[in-house]
């Protein structure tokens, strides 16, 4: 029975903690979630977002606590391609001499051979995958000159060209201009109908309310973790923030 | 008259080539410097100038021990190149010092040592050699090693060429998907510490982070494609020393010197005239003529 239990989560993570030469970033932190999940990470600066990415991704290691990516250890998920992460803009180095192309195919990498020769298959997923964010006429601009959103796209089309079944986005809507933020939106709907997983950060409290089934609110450690609609409330939300009221953080309409 | 044979390029060209030193010399410094500037992309693309100098630097006492021992120079440069970084990761992570605090901590503590070992250990080590670069004056021996070791750094280069560009631009996405991210931080830190090796014989300990940052920087300039960068990058850093040995063969000045005031010069070039980058910007310029 357990087994098939397990089958049932795409992640799950059971009290992990994550600390950096002794500082703890994250510690006790629970989440479950299913195919066709979209989950909204909410915290303040600090409060172990990145880190809790990190952790399933296996870019930090988990100093307590289990995860499990669709029943397995997340070194069998980096294998099989699992997880993808899309990066925040601040997080990558946008005058890296790259193109539009190069970035998508390292979406692939992990699938090649050691010489990360790309096959007509593989040839074939970027394309799609440039398609289907819209970036066809920019396939060999350099990301530098790119705008914010399409920067944002280039690096999900990655993920798309990845085939992942589990998709973590890092602040996904800051700094994106509306035509991207649509099409993102639009690219939820469709993942979630494909039963793929998704986990984001952010900071705006209506793409929440929008997009987001299940919400995290996390200060170091999970302060609530539920339905958005019975999570995702002012007392919540000001506990997780430290005291502040959402008033004063996001006007008061939200 | 001495003068007389500037006025051909011609002899000015093949006269050196006469010479069996300069023959040698030319090409052993071509070699390394297309090694050098093949890592340099990598390097100023990572932002590992300042790791490149500690590991130059960090050297010093490895070559001396190695000449006194009788063993390979490279052997001993090797293991105190790898050494240092090792050090220098281990000190980052058991103390609050900065990184780049460290990083110059360590590397002055090797040098210094390598230079109070030349004075200790009575043998016939040229300390000028080491530390300017004697690319006139290499030996058979030497020669063999630096061939053996530029080749194997360029196949190992060759071969990890993409998965080492992936973790220069994003290490999260690399390890994400499964590939050795710790593999690949010791692959390039090996590759940067054979790089320094064959690099001090053409310029030196002091002058080799030369070698490998300013191709890179270059190249980065010009370019906005990875593949063309390392061709520029290596193509501006054998011309360099094409160039450095010639001038000072014949205005008689210190090789190692002019091979980097040539790598600075071409730099400079592209600093103000890149077509895109650079301080004028050609192509904008003539593209407001039309």
């Amino acid at each position: 029975m357990e087994t098939i239990n397990y089958q049932n989560f795409r992640i799950e993570a059971e009290n992990i903690c994550v600390d950096y030469n002794g500082k703890v970033a994250l510690y006790d932190a629970n989440l479950r979630l299913k195919p066709g999940q979209i989950c909204g990470l909410v915290g303040m600066n600090g409060a172990g977002k990145t880190t809790f990415f990190n952790a399933l991704t296996g870019f930090v290691n988990i100093s307590k606590g289990k995860i499990r990516i669709n029943g397995e250890s997340v070194r069998s998920a980096q294998k099989d391609q699992t997880i993808a992460y899309v990066p925040q803009n601040e997080g990558i180095d946008s005058q890296f001499p790259i193109s539009v192309w190069d970035v998508v195919m390292m979406g692939r990498y992990g699938s090649m051979n050691i010489f990360r020769c790309p096959r007509e298959s593989d040839v074939q997923a970027v394309k799609d995958a440039i398609e289907r964010v819209d970036l066809t006429d920019h396939l060999s601009t350099p990301i530098g000159n790119l705008s914010g959103g399409q920067r944002k796209r280039t690096f999900l089309a990655r993920a798309i060209a990845q085939r992942a079944s589990i998709l973590l986005l890092d602040e996904p809507f800051s700094g994106v201009d509306i035509r991207t933020e649509k099409l993102i939106s639009e690219l939820f709907i469709q993942f979630k109908n494909e039963g793929k997983t998704i986990l984001l950060s952010t900071h705006d409290m209506i793409h929440v309310r929008e997009f987001c089934d299940l919400v995290l609110l996390i200060n170091k450690t999970v302060v609530a973790y539920g339905e958005t609609s019975e999570v995702f409330t002012p007392e919540n939300i000001t506990t997780t923030f430290g005291g502040i009221s959402p008033d004063f953080l996001f006007g008061p309409e939200s | 008259m001495e003068l007389c044979s500037f006025l051909t390029l011609d002899s000015f060209i093949t006269d050196p080539l006469t010479h069996d030193f300069m023959r040698k010399a030319l090409f052993m410094s071509s070699l390394v410097a297309a090694v050098c500037g093949f890592l340099s992309s990598y390097l100023t693309l990572k932002g590992w100038a300042l790791m490149g100098d500690a590991v130059s630097h960090s050297v010093m006492p490895g070559v001396v021990v190695a000449y006194a021992l009788g063993l390979p120079f490279s052997l001993g440069a090797f293991i105190f190149g790898v050494g240092s970084v090792a050090l220098i990761g281990f000190i980052k992570q058991k103390s609050r010092v900065k990184e780049d605090t460290v990083i110059g901590l360590v590397f002055t503590g090797f040098f210094a040592l390598g230079i109070v070992l030349v004075s200790k250990i009575k043998s016939n080590i040229d300390l000028h050699s080491i530390l300017f670069g004697s690319p006139l004056g290499i030996s058979l021996s030497d020669v063999k090693q630096t061939i053996f070791i530029s080749l194997l750094v360029v196949i190992l280069l060759s071969i990890f060429r993409k998965d080492l560009m992936l973790y220069c631009f994003d290490p999260r996405h690399a390890k994400t998907v499964g590939i050795n991210v710790f593999f690949l931080h010791y692959l390039l830190l090996t590759c940067l510490s054979l790089a320094a090796v064959v690099g001090l014989q053409s310029v030196g300990i002091i002058l080799v982070v030369a070698m490998l940052i300013t191709p890179g920087a270059t190249a980065y300039l010009l370019t906005d494609k990875f593949d063309n960068m390392t061709v520029i990058s290596v193509l501006s850093a054998i011309i360099s020393s094409l160039i450095g040995i010639y001038v000072s063969f014949w205005f008689d000045l210190e090789t190692g010197g002019s091979i980097v005031l040539a790598q600075t010069f071409i730099f400079l070039f592209a600093f103000l005239f890149a077509p895109r980058y650079g301080i004028f910007k050609l192509k904008k310029l003539f593209a407001g003529y039309k």
